[in-house]
């Protein structure tokens, strides 16, 4: 069993909480004594049928105003996948919402209204995922019930997604599919109401989509996070350097450089607790051990000596702004990349997108709570890094307001 | 190229020792908050294999009702031991002799909420900069929106609508001075993920998770355990019962459920056949809608 992470994207009122709710149901995810609570709350909100929305709107102004403020996290499972979704909210000032769930996400899904069409929020939605390079993409036609169940409809639909969608570059997969979120059709098993569509149902599709190839298992890196110096008797001379391998696959006796002191050196041996290991690969976290002692600390990147990442002070990144607070022209930011932090100058911005038209708007300075465009920044010390389409890992960053230190934009490297 | 794929377990393991080292780079003086029940025992066994072969580079902290179950304290300080960690205990009875707050009157009273109090002054009184909790987003609704690294302010309130937004495994934990963080190395566990990591590590685990015949009685739909700090009132009848605690907390509002599961296995095959959620047998968090929420904000763990 491994984990498949996705998320949801779509305006409001499409089915997103339908559908999940749909999803959690099916595969008995949801318990007796929530679906009372649910019950009880709806009855006493007076709503006419059982509002599974509230199984993921928690918050209490969420519940009182009716509407997704914040990222939920909601689980399942079936004997194949654990599935994790990030429910992000589908209003239009919450691109920065759907940008954060996209980030860990391996597949998005997208949800259309077939009495509505592709509309604008439809394609927001799936340029953000491209931008976040989300893999695959579900676009899901939802209240087919509502349209008779037509499959010309459902075509037109199709249509003209696609011929939007050749406009993104990077989405690997897209796969549409009819369903009725209310009434359960292609849901979790294929519906006799729309016998012409020939694809899998949505569950099935979840359950076995591949998701192997979400790491880059080529390159590799592993940004020290911590050293380890028991300084006990038993392992007096023993400095493992640990981290989360970002990329590739380290193997004893690998030619490994430490950057950005370009020392080299080999990897003796990679410990856990429960003994060696003969290799370790991406997402996970280890502790390796060198063949010479040399310094290593927290922020370096260790890499296959014939492989080397890009080093500049100097990079072009996509963002998103999320703060209320607009970008100070030419601010000063603290930049935090990997396991490393440092203080960032956002030199030019060259364009901002607008994510309904995906037209490039250049002349602006700043950037609003939301916006995403391409900027060039200037940092302290050089960043040790990928391009983000190569590496979701050190490729991205999140950019820090100084003085209030909340996170204010999140980039990714050109 | 061989399939580089890691299991459900080894993905959740991975990513709970990158948030507990990166906690322990992040802040200048970290503590875990231990609580003797399993989420946090797994998230303590988490840490040491994070720093192994060194030893965790924090202390476990206990915020102590002073209404344990035995049980449960013997098995801290077993637990403990073999960790070879260092504990910290801090009272709610403390508090309470102290006149820092005051005990709860009435038949439903509990410690559960008083522990907030002894919880931020123990943090304050040891300057800790981030506390590790065992709590996952599976759990309760509030906790759904909980991040790795949660924001308190320095009168140690959450403040849900305004957090700062979690992308990649890139964590925040810039603050200001009295400001702290809470971590939860755990939030991507699920109750069923919890228990097939701990059988999968055996780890051993308090007698009480498993089946064993105690003196019961239901109250407000919750089967409590009779104990020294709860007054069996009139109408009220005492049974002896088949039963286990699926979480463990506070004795006067954690309910035991009835099962015949007396091993991991047995648990897990329950667990995966059970139609309630674990905290449905918590009185503490259905005293109203938003009972966990609002305890959250004001600092709850
Ligand atoms: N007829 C029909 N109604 C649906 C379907 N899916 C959702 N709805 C209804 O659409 C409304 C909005 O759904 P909701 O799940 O709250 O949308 P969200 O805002 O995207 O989370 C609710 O009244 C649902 O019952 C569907 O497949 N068919
Ligand atoms: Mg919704």
């Amino acid at each position: 069993m491994d984990i498949l992470r996705f998320t949801t994207a779509g305006s409001v009122d499409d089915g997103k909480s339908t559908l999940i709710g749909r999803l959690l149901y099916d595969s008995k995810s949801i318990f007796e004594d929530q679906l009372a609570a649910v019950e009880e709350s709806s009855r006493r909100r007076g709503d006419a049928v059982v509002n599974l929305a509230l199984l993921t709107d928690g918050l209490k102004a969420e519940r009182e105003q009716g509407i997704t403020i914040d990222v939920a996290y909601r689980y399942f499972a079936t004997p194949r996948r654990k599935f994790i979704i990030a429910d992000t909210p589908g209003h239009i000032q919450y691109t920065r919402n759907m940008v954060t769930g996209a980030s860990t996400a391996n597949l998005a899904i997208i949800l259309v209204d077939a009495r509505k069409g592709v509309i604008e929020q439809t394609k927001r939605h799936s340029f953000i995922a491209d931008l976040l390079r989300i893999q695959h993409v579900v676009v899901a036609v939802n209240k087919m019930d509502l349209v008779d169940y037509d499959q010309a409809v459902y075509d037109g639909i199709v249509e003209e997604y696609k011929a939007f969608a050749s406009r993104l570059d990077n989405l690997v997969e897209i796969l549409t599919i009819p369903i009725s979120a209310l009434n359960g059709d292609n849901v979790v098993d294929k519906s006799d109401r729309m016998p012409w569509y020939q694809g899998p149902s949505l569950l099935y599709h979840l359950e076995t989509v591949y998701v192997g190839g979400e790491h880059n298992h080529v390159d590799a890196r592993l940004p020290v996070q911590w050293v380890i110096r028991p300084q006990s008797n038993e392992w007096h001379d023993f400095r493992g350097y640990t981290g989360r391998v970002a990329g590739g696959v380290f193997k004893p006796g690998d030619d490994v450089t430490i950057l950005p002191s370009g020392f080299t050196t080999q990897v003796k041996e990679i410990h856990t607790d429960a003994g060696l290991l003969p290799e370790a690969f991406a997402p996970q976290s280890v502790t390796l051990t060198f063949a010479n002692e040399i310094d290593i600390s927290r922020g370096d990147m260790i890499v296959k000596a014939n492989n080397p990442p890009l080093v500049s002070q100097d990079i072009e990144a996509m963002i998103c702004w999320f703060s209320q607070t607009p970008m100070a022209e030419r601010g000063k930011y603290v930049l935090r990349h990997t396991t490393r932090e440092t203080q960032a100058a956002i030199q030019h911005v060259r364009y901002l997108v607008d994510i309904d038209t995906l037209h490039k708007v250049e002349g602006g300075r700043s950037f609003a709570m939301n916006d995403i465009g391409r900027v060039g920044i200037r940092t302290a010390v050089p960043l040790i890094h990928d391009a983000y389409r190569r590496n979701r890992i050190t490729g991205s960053f999140i950019l820090i307001h100084p003085g209030s230190n909340e996170t204010v934009a999140a980039g990714m490297i050109l | 190229m061989p399939d580089y794929n890691l299991s459900h377990l080894d993905q959740l393991e991975a990513e709970a020792i990158y948030v507990l080292r990166e906690t322990a780079a992040q802040f200048r003086k970290p503590a875990l908050l231990f609580s003797g029940g399993k989420d946090s025992i797994v998230m303590a066994h988490l840490a040491r294999k994070a720093f192994w072969p060194a030893k965790m580079p924090f202390p476990l902290v206990h915020i102590d009702t002073g209404h344990n179950f035995p049980e449960t304290i013997a098995y801290r300080d077993e637990f403990v031991a073999a960790l070879g960690a260092e504990l910290l205990v801090g009272s709610v009875q403390e508090s309470i002799d102290a006149g820092d707050v005051a005990e709860e009157k009435g038949v439903n009273a509990s410690r559960n909420k008083l522990q907030t109090v002894t919880l931020l002054a123990t943090i304050e009184a040891h300057r800790y900069d981030a506390c590790l909790g065992g709590g996952r987003r599976d759990e309760e609704k509030a906790r759904a929106k909980e991040r790795f690294f949660s924001h308190r302010d320095e009168f140690g309130q959450w403040d849900p609508k305004n957090q700062r937004p979690e992308l990649w495994n890139l964590f925040n934990g810039r603050r200001h001075e009295g400001e702290h963080f809470r971590v939860f190395p755990l939030s991507n566990f699920t109750e069923m993920d919890v228990w097939l990591y701990i059988q999968r590590e055996e780890i051993p685990l308090p007698s009480l998770y498993f089946a064993h015949e105690r003196d019961v009685f239901a109250r407000n739909g919750s089967l409590l355990a009779v104990t020294d700090f709860v007054t069996v009132q009139p109408g009220e009848t005492v049974e002896r019962k088949l039963v286990r605690f699926r979480t463990i907390g506070d004795a006067t509002c954690t309910g035991a459920v009835e099962s015949a599961a007396r091993t991991i296995e047995e648990i897990i095959e329950e667990v995966a056949a059970s139609r309630q959620t674990e905290r449905g047998t918590r009185a503490d968090d259905r005293r109203s809608e938003t009972a966990m929420e609002d305890r959250k904000r004001e600092g709850y763990f």
